[in-house]
């Protein structure tokens, strides 16, 4: 520090407690300093949280805010000290409590929970993709689990997370009846194609083909459950999916043999199907998230759904009320009229299953999967990758996972709380753009 | 594994990370898929807020892989070579047939610039525009981080603008001031404060007109602006510093040294002198420059060289700011192709005059070979000669900076850095506060606890 004559000490410790109440942040003369890497960045890149200028052996809490589209407020916190140099480096560092424990780079992120007194069965997806996810970054002195709107961070950062990259082109599709949104990379390209399908929830879900084309892939997100009833009945048979395959396949931007299915859950079902049915069309490769190949062959959605409600007295609830569907499907049928045959199958497959999946049977549906192929020959073909502790809904990396949250059936509209995820975060993105990119990119040998 | 041969090649795959990022933020850069010992060119294009096109391109040879990877390959020619990771944004220049003494200053903050990078087939120099390229990416350079406010000031009779750090605060500040060519410019104070300093831009070179009369600006303008400062609530009232780039840093050093209402916390002086008449105003210090008129100089392209107007370095202490006299630290900053200002020599002499009066202790000089005079935040373009308007004259000027692109590009991410880090341990970091203002007339430390502000 200086020179400090002795007999000036008690004035100065006078002085220096009024000096204190003055300046809260800059006692001992230091003032934090929070950083965030990137400010902006993609929904799947990770940030890099460092706080400086702490006293040594200091606690602190970090805390991430974010207030989302449908106006809740979702937080996540960490709980740490200081190194020897005032320091904390979320990357390396354990967090000793809060929403994440232990050294996790981005825990500040896939934690977050709806704050307390929210609504139940939140999900948090952004359905605007023109538009980043804002997140507010803010370290807070102490160790705390709650109050922090009351409280006055030490300092805080903003940081951006963005579906899109710079010169990601949006178009709105409403062709020859086929409803959706494409998602073109910029460049000349041509580029490599995906027709992403999501699940039961129903809807135009564009986030993760946003992403896909951050990414280099042309892909397209299709509606065909749509909330709207009046326009399920359009979708009765392989013809609407073939139609919307060849519009990608079609674009001048597209490579034409390198167009892959996207599936999550019901979109999975669809997948199958047409790669195992479909005369019209040969996607370069599949992708099946938490889905089953169990359904009716060669039916339409309208007769899945009508099997799939003549098996409902099979739904189970847990201890808190949520619905469990999984059973719904098992066992898992011997009659091949009731399941994709896989040995048909004939391009490179994904399956990606979580192993505590309460909403469909997706672990023993890859297991059955797997005896159809090698049964069958083609079992070269097939990928699984099956996360212990993982639930039905895996999505892009980095996002808040939800053990339960509200959901509606298609063509029945009853709300029920689905129980789709268990306590761990999955990450899969990387494994799964890594798969897609040398199949739909690699000159082949 | 079946996979489908097809006539076409593979699409090479140009992955740039991150793809928005903070004009000082360095990106990785990397051509995936191509064939083996394939030769190619990336280039990277900006279509300025002015109309005009700014380029700048390296040549490349993929590896046994396919891969070229700019932060360890070497460019082989174009406007840059070597392995230079940034090369294409620091080495970018006007395209050809553009006007002439072209600068890239970004006036509005609020969007980034957005930069098209793009991998071509073969070693291309030229006609970029009419061949299609391999693959595209765009960028975007931000000078704020989200959250960055922007507040126009107008109290205390200054104009500027001020940009403030997200977060409660209270933050150190800064009073940021440009040159000679005047106007408001906000760029660097934006990207301070991304930084986290609130700082202000202040213009002051324009000559205000009231009671009928014209004149530049006297020194209690600089003083009310540092007041403002001072008196924000989210401001550390003695955690202040200023950054001064050319004429700002006469200003800069005049103030610290004789006001009494400005006391910096520090200085980051960049391509300044200390050289203009003591406890002068503004109008004094041209009127000074102006007598040295006759020694203006021209090169060989007839551009102005403006250096020797300060030159020889006067003997006479009532020409120079006396440093001695500082209290606070200075970090300088200074390139030694400098055409504009005699920043090599003012430096030298200060380094002099505060040997002799014993401060020199609290001098940091970074002195950088080949560069010039505009040393900016990294990863603009270096021009060696612009356009220029003294402010409040309508005389126009093509001005010689000087500097060569690579030193420059160089010397502007080096002192970037240890600017940032300087003010960093002066302003958020140090406990000085405690003994600040306490020197005695005789050199005795005097502690004091009474800096309540």
């Amino acid at each position: 520090m200086g020179c400090q004559p002795h007999h000036l000490l008690p004035l100065f410790g006078c002085f220096c407690l009024v000096f204190f109440s003055r300046c809260v942040s800059t006692m001992v003369g230091t003032s934090p300093l929070l950083s965030v890497q990137p400010t902006r960045g993609l929904v799947d890149e990770k940030i890099q949280v460092v706080v400086r200028n702490l006293p040594p052996a200091f606690s602190v809490t970090l805390h991430s805010l974010h207030h989302s589209e449908d106006k809740d407020l979702w937080e996540a916190f960490g709980q740490y000290t200081s190194d020897g140099q005032g320091t904390v480096t979320v990357a390396k560092d354990a967090s000793l409590g809060g929403t994440y424990e232990g050294a996790e780079p981005m825990g500040l992120l896939w934690s977050m929970q709806p704050v307390p007194g929210s609504r139940t069965g939140l999900r948090l997806r952004k359905m605007d993709v023109l538009t980043p996810l804002v997140v507010h970054i803010s370290v807070y002195s102490g160790h705390m689990t709650e109050g922090f709107s009351k409280q006055s961070p030490l300092a805080t950062v903003v940081t951006e997370r963005w579906y899109m990259a710079p010169g990601v082109c949006r178009i709105d599709i409403e062709e020859h009846g086929v409803r959706g949104t494409l998602f073109l990379p910029p460049g000349p390209g041509p580029f490599p194609g995906v027709l992403d399908m999501w699940g039961g929830g129903g809807g135009l879900v564009e986030y993760r083909s946003c992403l896909l084309a951050s990414h280099g892939f042309v892909s397209m997100a299709l509606e065909y459950l749509s909330h709207d009833k009046n326009r399920i009945s359009d979708i009765d048979s392989k013809t609407y999916f073939e139609k919307a395959f060849r519009i990608v396949q079609e674009h001048p931007l597209v490579m034409k043999d390198r167009v892959a299915l996207f599936g999550l859950s019901f979109g999975t079902s669809v997948a199958l199907n047409l790669a195992a049915y479909s005369k019209d069309i040969s996607p370069r490769c599949c992708v099946c998230i938490s889905g089953s190949h169990v359904l009716p062959v060669n039916k339409s959605i309208s007769e899945v759904f009508k099997k799939i409600n003549e098996d409902r007295y099979k739904t189970r609830f847990d201890e808190e009320g949520c619905v469990v569907w999984r059973d719904i499907i098992l066992p898992i049928p011997t009659d091949l009229g009731e399941k994709v045959d896989m040995g048909r199958i004939k391009c490179p497959l994904m399956l990606v299953v979580g192993e505590d999946d309460q909403n469909w049977a997706t672990v023993e549906s890859a297991k059955d999967m797997a005896q159809m192929m090698r049964a069958a020959g083609n079992e070269h073909l097939l990928t699984v990758l099956q996360y212990p502790d993982a639930g039905h809904l895996i999505e892009p990396p980095y996002t808040p996972h939800f053990r339960a949250s509200n959901f509606i059936v298609q063509k029945t509209r009853q709300k029920g709380t689905v129980h789709s995820q268990s306590s761990h975060l999955l990450v899969y993105t990387p494994e799964q753009d890594i798969y897609v990119e040398p199949i739909l990119y690699s000159q082949g040998n | 594994m079946q996979i489908l041969m097809t006539e076409k090649a593979a699409t090479p795959l140009l992955l740039l990370h991150p793809s928005r990022g903070l004009i000082d933020e360095k990106f990785s850069l990397m051509v995936q898929n191509l064939s083996q010992i394939q030769e190619i060119t990336l280039h990277a294009l900006i279509h300025s807020d002015d109309g005009d096109y700014w380029e700048a391109f390296g040549h490349y040879v993929s590896d046994a892989t396919g891969l070229v990877n700019v932060a360890n390959d070497s460019s082989l020619g174009g406007t840059y070579d070597g392995v230079k990771p940034m090369g294409l944004l620091w080495s970018m220049r006007p395209v050809p047939g553009s006007r002439i003494g072209l600068r890239l200053r970004k006036k509005e903050v609020h969007t980034p610039m957005l930069v098209h990078i793009s991998v071509y087939r073969g070693h291309m120099s030229q006609g970029f525009k009419e061949q299609v390229a391999l693959a595209s990416v765009v960028t975007e350079r931000w000078y704020m981080s989200p959250g960055v406010r922007r507040v126009d000031i107008t109290e205390g009779g200054i104009t500027g603008t001020l940009f403030l750090p997200p977060g409660p605060g209270p933050f150190p500040a800064l009073l940021d001031l440009w040159g000679g060519g005047g106007g408001l410019v906000e760029y660097r104070s934006a990207l301070l404060s991304s930084h986290g300093f609130v700082s202000l831009a202040l213009e002051y070179m324009t000559p205000r007109t009231s009671g009928g009369s014209t004149s530049h600006v006297g020194n209690e303008y600089f003083e009310a602006a540092f007041t403002v400062l001072k008196q924000h609530p989210q401001v550390c009232g003695d955690r202040i510093a200023i950054l001064g780039l050319s004429f700002g840093t006469s200003v800069a050093l005049g103030m610290a040294v004789y006001s009494t209402v400005i006391q910096p916390r520090c200085l980051v002086c960049v391509s300044g002198s200390h050289v203009q008449p003591v406890k002068g105003s503004l109008s004094d210090v041209f009127s000074e420059i102006n007598k040295n008129v006759h020694n203006t100089r021209y090169d060989e392209e007839n551009r102005v060289i403006w250096r020797d107007l300060l030159l020889p370095i006067p003997t006479d202490p009532t020409k120079k700011v006396d440093v001695g006299q500082l209290k606070c630290p200075v970090l300088m900053i200074v390139g030694e192709d400098d055409q504009n200002w005699p920043a090599t020599e003012s430096a030298e002499d200060m380094k002099q005059m505060m040997e002799k009066a014993g401060n020199s202790h609290l001098l940091t000089t970074l002195s950088y070979p080949g560069a010039g005079h505009l040393i900016e935040p990294p990863y603009s373009p270096h021009i060696r000669a612009s356009n220029f308007m003294v402010a409040g004259t309508r005389q126009k000027f093509v001005v010689l900076w000087g500097g060569e692109t690579a030193p420059h590009g160089y010397a502007q991410e080096d002192s970037w850095k240890k600017t940032l880090s300087f003010l960093e341990e002066h302003l958020y970091r140090s406990t000085e506060r405690w003994h600040h203002r306490s020197y005695s007339h005789d050199g005795e430390i005097i502690f004091l606890g009474l800096s309540f502000s």
